[in-house]
């Protein structure tokens, strides 16, 4: 990055880290790569009840250029892998993922000839939800643990980062 | 006349067997006059409608030659006279293939994509035999019995 980093791990870098954090973590914008079922408790989780948009995440993003978080939704099969990994690729940093339900978790129940068992096998996840499908509750759940996760983060994390070093 | 009596006087040389399977009524006939049955079917029986279209491997069934591994099976329903008629038809597995039917019935066309990509069958006439679910890469046809289970095979390498 920039000036910030140029200090290295200082009192400098630390108060930039809370400010920058503090934006990041209540402003996510997302993209929603909703391939089965799963969608439609994800898609509860936008209406009126649960209102993710106390959360600060409400604004999906279609294109992937311009979202920080990946929710990958439903069953993802050897077919679509590679578009799944493309999206990813085609984010700019920072970017996290989360994986929803137990298909996009562990492949859930379809075992077989067509399905990945979870995307880890392709692209990193920062944050699993468990559920067939999981319930809206623990969507926000989910998110909550997310802004912990990137609370804990500091921009040198970014500094002279290769595309492939994440992988 | 039901249908099947139809078909039972007019095609006597093609039909194998007759029988009902959970009150469904199907004709066992062979694969070489299914064109002609299914053209009859539709002109003179009033069957306008392909419903499905599907096919089941029989590898290692008990009761069954080895030969005719496969079964297709057809279903059809007359809108006119409701009525429905299950036509099944034993597929070879030396040489899987049977007439397309994609001429007569518009629906045929992606059902026989279909068997295609599952099992194989190849579809002699049909407009456009390419896989409809599985990807162009893709080898072997994942629905047939042989076919390991978890014979997952990735567009793109694997994470550790
Ligand atoms: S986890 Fe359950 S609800 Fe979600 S996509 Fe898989 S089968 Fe559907």
């Amino acid at each position: 990055m920039g000036l910030e980093t140029a200090f290295g791990n200082s009192f400098f870098t630390s108060r930039i880290d809370s400010a920058i954090n503090w934006a990041r973590k209540y402003s996510f914008f997302q993209y929603p790569f909703v391939t089965a079922c799963c969608g439609m408790e994800f898609m509860s989780v936008f209406a009126s009840s649960y209102d993710i948009a106390r959360f600060g995440a409400e604004f999906p993003r279609f294109s992937p250029r311009q979202a920080d978080v990946l929710f990958v939704v439903g069953t993802v099969n050897e077919k679509l892998a590679p578009v799944l990994r493309r999206v990813y690729e085609q984010m700019a940093e920072p970017k996290w993922v989360v994986s929803f339900g137990v298909c996009a978790t562990s492949g859930g129940f379809y075992d077989n000839y067509a399905t990945v068992q979870g995307i880890d096998k392709i692209i990193p996840v920062d944050i699993y939800i468990p559920g067939c499908p999981p319930r809206p509750q623990a969507i926000l759940d989910a998110l909550t643990k997310l802004q912990e996760k990137v609370d804990k983060e500091t921009v040198l994390k970014y500094k002279n980062r290769g595309e492939n070093e994440r992988n | 006349m039901s249908a099947i009596e139809k078909l039972k006087s007019n095609f006597p040389q093609s039909i194998i067997a007759i029988g009902n399977s959970a009150g469904q009524d199907y004709v066992l006939i062979k694969s070489e006059d299914l064109k002609k049955i299914a053209l009859f079917l539709k002109n003179e029986l009033g069957f306008e409608f392909l419903m499905d279209l599907t096919c089941v491997d029989y590898k290692g069934y008990p009761g069954r030659e080895e030969k005719h591994r496969f079964e297709m099976a057809y279903q059809f329903y007359s809108f006119n006279n409701k009525e429905r008629v299950r036509l099944k038809v034993p597929v070879e597995e030396s040489s899987p293939s049977v007439a397309s039917l994609a001429s007569l019935w518009l629906s045929a066309d992606w059902y026989e994509r279909e068997v295609y990509d599952m099992y194989g069958i190849h579809f002699s006439g049909h407009p456009d035999l390419r896989r409809i679910l599985m990807y162009e890469e893709f080898q072997g046809h994942p629905l047939r019995k042989d076919y390991p289970l978890k014979g997952r095979q990735p567009r793109i390498p694997e994470r550790k």
